[in-house]
């Protein structure tokens, strides 16, 4: 179980792969379910051409590994990633990586699912956006749907 | 006593205040009245003490990290 922010651009499936390789799961897992979120280049139609991501880092390590023990908790899990972006991010890049390994995918599905919304919901991040028109603070996240 | 207050992204930019201490409160809304001097609190105001979300009637205490932020965005 693996959480950690990152200040400089990532790839997340190298990620997923280096964690598969290094964690010593072998063949026990039968599913993999992932998430990854990235920067789109419009919000409320209008063009987003950067964005910086600013967090509250202390309590930002302390919430994402308490997310992940209350995910290993509630499901079966066998190994779980989370990777979230800060600072300059630039349209395209990935903001976020939920990687959850189970033996079968009911549990890798839901855990992988209730990670994001909860991560979306209370893990303390902000985004602040840059538009033709200056920056903004974005207010809320997206619903879900 | 002495209670380290943060303020983050919007809310920092708004109040003006990263981060202050101050010397005497007993709930984390009287730590937001002294270190802002009681400037008006927007309603969707979260906070965190030491690191856990609280409420502003939340109790605080010698050594306390109290944080004030708006609604996150992160994921």
């Amino acid at each position: 179980m693996t959480s950690h922010i990152s200040a400089t651009a990532f790839d997340p499936w190298h990620a997923i792969n280096d964690h598969q390789q290094q964690s010593g799961l072998d063949s026990q897992f039968g599913a993999t379910a992932t998430f990854i979120g990235s920067m789109r280049d419009f919000n409320d139609n209008t063009d987003v051409s950067q964005m910086v991501l600013e967090h509250y880092p202390e309590m930002t390590s302390r919430y994402l590994d308490k997310l992940e023990l209350e995910a290993r908790e509630r499901w079966p899990l066998l190994d779980c990633l989370i990777i979230h972006r800060v600072g300059e991010i630039n349209p395209a890049d990935p903001i976020v990586l939920i990687a959850c390994w189970s033996a079968h995918r009911r549990a890798a599905l839901d855990a992988c699912s209730w990670l994001i919304e909860e991560l979306k919901h209370r893990a303390p991040f902000w985004k602040k956006e840059t538009r033709q028109d200056g920056e903004r603070w974005l207010e809320h996240n997206t619903d879900g749907s | 006593m002495s209670i380290q207050v943060k303020f983050f992204a919007s809310l920092r930019d708004k109040i003006g205040i990263s981060d202050t201490t101050v010397d005497s409160a007993t709930t984390a809304g009287e730590a937001w009245d002294i270190a802002t001097d009681k400037a008006e609190r927007p309603v969707n105001v979260l906070v965190a003490i030491n690191l856990d979300y609280a409420q502003f009637d939340s109790p605080i205490n010698d050594g306390d990290e109290v944080a004030f932020f708006p609604p996150v965005t992160g994921g």
